[in-house]
């Protein structure tokens, strides 16, 4: 049924609908949406489910790896400030091998205080172990995070679904909201491989020498490499039933593109509209939008990219000292890559600055113009601040 | 004199703690009276040593290992998804060190007991950070070397009463307990297996390694420091209703302090200050238990 409803309404009607047997999350702005949705649901018995008011975002999460080690499914959501708070503990989740889902709204991290989204927070826990999906959209928002419990399950490892702040979280589209039978079909109930049990008594997390240790963590690294294949096949059962793809990358108009932009997250939209425009002036432009950051697609990123002229890389994060964080990986994937295209790494849109199709244009043309990058990171929209650039 | 102590064990013969540990005592009484419908969230602690290393394990019920700061939350999820599963027969319990209770993990203990969370809460107090080689806690009383506060810097400030805090979260239950007497211990166990919502343990357990004192002397010390009054046992119940479980006998402090090397560098007037303190905590605890002086 279509309903037009925000993002984060879309992420508690996939949480309602996978029958999530305990929930535990800590508020912050602008995640706020997802769990007062849910705290109704669990209120009026919409949703059967344990909704734990903890005291803070690692209470959250630790909750849930008790919960998640008794085998039952479980979520999460938060943001920026909460996700820091959380970092240990999203270790803690991959090395347990537990499938808990999070929804996490890209917010930008503090000092000064912002709310408006930023990729940096989600992006700073890339080494952590946990499969990360970048949406564009309402719908994609919804059916990500029903497919996010498919493959958790499958791979015994913790995904987070990812959207922007306001921009999608609080954003009102229209949106079609499955029927309970069919995502029954899709996502049948949880079946741990292992869990806490006084019938089966085991030691879960006890300390590992260096003797074993690192084969542990070749296992996490070898459930990440079979999440890149297991995730077109939760994607084909998913379009099977309710007759909607998304996909690892989605590559628009890319076969004959000179230059190609890559974006994530509702840049995305705007970016395609503005391809639209380009190729009915005859521009040769491309856009590849990446939605697995890890694991990271490097084969299929490294095909539709290395035949293109130039890459322009559009980030809406940065890590200092570095440089807009997928242009990084970007980079990194095509540099085994004989003779492969110069990478232009734009940051754009930090602290929620708005990125608009004028903005992207700005930063294709400047991609057309240079036959190389004069420096790592290209700022764009900076305003005058003579002091803070040349006295920092 | 025959104790009464049930005979069954939940613990393997074998563990990974020092001689004289008494936080294996306290374990092996515990689970005998716990039985095996129990799961035990382990933050770090001592315990995470003692339980043993993968593959092995010293506990014959299911135990999880969890961050140092997070017994609290780490349990209300295990006992969440069993009551999601119709268990309501398995009693969750996190069994924590001083500082998973006293410092690091306050919080999320705090936390857990204000939403009366239906789980067993024990910390098991060595009263300084010993896993890690002896470092002052909140738990360390006054008057204690560490090797965080050593020579002349030995610790000053008081013990934080930790009872007194989760009393005042007005939990169902809260008690201390001795490994020095395991009847009264296995009776609180007892009481607390059969009692909802928020229970609170905090037995007293003997280091021989951080307290600088034989092995062989882990029950005696721990059963001066019940006869001194630095350690009254006693129970709170609903936050209010205190009841004393033993009368000391009342011993001069040093009668304690003397058998450890880590007060060994107190002076006369150090001892007095120390007997004042005792006392005075002594005199607020008969207050509220309403026991003579």
């Amino acid at each position: 049924m279509k309903k037009v409803i925000e993002g984060s309404q879309g992420v508690a009607e996939a949480v309602r609908l996978a029958r999530v047997n305990v929930i535990s999350a800590y508020p912050i702005t602008p995640q706020t949406h997802i769990v007062e949705t849910l705290s109704g649901f669990c209120s009026d018995g919409t949703l059967d489910a344990r909704f734990l008011k903890v005291e803070s975002e690692h209470s959250a999460l630790a909750a849930l790896i008790g919960a998640a080690s008794s085998g039952v499914r479980t979520f999460t959501a938060t943001s920026s400030q909460g996700l820091a708070l959380m970092h240990e503990l999203l270790h803690w989740a991959s090395g347990a091998r537990l499938p808990i889902v999070m929804a996490e709204v890209n917010r930008a991290l503090g000092p000064g205080w912002n709310i408006w989204t930023d990729q940096t927070d989600s992006l700073a826990q890339r080494d952590t172990g946990w499969i990360q999906l970048y949406c564009e959209d309402g719908q994609e928002t919804l059916d990500t995070t029903l497919q996010a419990f498919a493959l958790a399950e499958q791979v015994n490892l913790p995904v987070m679904v990812v959207l922007d702040a306001f921009f999608l979280s609080h954003t009102y589209e229209p949106v079609d909201i499955p029927e309970q039978e069919a995502v029954d079909r899709f996502l049948p109930p949880f079946a741990p491989r292992f869990q806490l049990d006084t019938a089966n008594p085991c030691a879960f997390g006890s300390m590992v020498t260096p003797d074993t240790y690192m084969e542990m963590r070749r296992s996490i690294a070898a459930g990440m490499e079979a999440a890149l294949e297991l995730l077109p096949e939760v994607e084909e059962r998913f379009a099977g039933i309710f007759g909607r793809r998304w996909a690892a990358i989605e590559p628009v108009r890319c076969d004959d593109a000179e230059i190609i932009l890559v974006t994530s997250g509702t840049v995305t939209g705007t970016c395609r509209e503005l391809i639209g425009d380009l190729r009915e002036k005859g521009e040769k432009v491309g856009l590849l939008k990446v939605k697995l950051f890890r694991p990271f697609p490097v084969e299929a990123i490294r095909r539709v990219l290395a035949p293109a002229r130039k890459i322009a890389v559009i980030d809406r994060n940065f890590s200092f000292g570095a440089s807009g964080i997928f242009a990084q990986e970007i980079r990194a994937a095509l540099c085994n890559t004989p003779g492969h295209p110069p990478v232009f790494g734009f940051v754009a849109g930090i602290g929620g600055r708005d990125v608009t199709k004028d903005v992207l244009e700005g930063i294709y043309r400047q991609t057309v113009e240079s036959d190389r990058p004069e420096r790592e990171d290209l700022w764009i929209g900076l305003k005058e601040v003579p002091d803070a650039l040349e006295h920092p | 004199m025959r104790l009464n102590i049930p005979e069954q064990d939940y613990m393997y013969s074998g563990h990974v703690g020092c001689p004289g540990c008494g936080a294996a005592i306290a374990m092996k009484f515990f689970l005998k009276a716990m039985g095996e419908k129990t799961v035990i969230v382990l933050p770090a602690c001592c315990w995470s040593i003692i339980a043993g290393p993968y593959p092995q394990s010293t506990l014959q019920v299911p135990l999880i290992h969890s961050a140092f700061e997070a017994g609290g939350a780490v349990a209300s999820g295990v006992r969440a998804a069993l009551d999601t599963k119709g268990d309501r027969e398995t009693v969750v319990v996190t069994w924590a060190g001083d500082g998973g209770t006293f410092d690091i993990g306050f919080q999320a203990l705090s936390g857990a007991v204000e939403r009366n969370e239906d789980f067993i809460y024990v910390c098991y107090d060595n009263e300084a950070y010993m896993n890690t080689g002896i470092q002052r806690s909140s738990a360390t009383p006054y008057g204690a070397w560490t090797t965080t506060t050593p020579g002349i810097q030995w610790k000053r400030g008081r013990k934080k009463n930790i009872v007194e805090a989760l009393a005042a979260h007005r939990i169902p239950y809260a008690a201390t307990a001795s490994i020095a007497f395991p009847e009264d211990l296995i009776r609180k166990v007892k009481k607390a297996r059969e009692t909802h919502g928020s229970r609170f343990l905090h037995i007293y357990t003997t280091c021989p390694t951080g307290w600088r004192m034989p092995s062989e002397m882990s029950v005696r010390i721990a059963r001066m420091a019940v006869e001194t009054c630095i350690f009254p046992l006693y129970e709170v119940e609903d936050g209010v209703h205190y009841t004393l479980n033993y009368t000391p006998r009342g011993f001069p402090v040093n009668e304690y302090l003397k058998l450890q090397g880590r007060f060994g560098h107190l002076t006369a007037d150090d001892l007095e200050q120390i007997q004042e303190m005792v006392n005075e905590d002594w005199q607020l605890l008969i207050r509220k238990t309403g026991e003579q002086a």
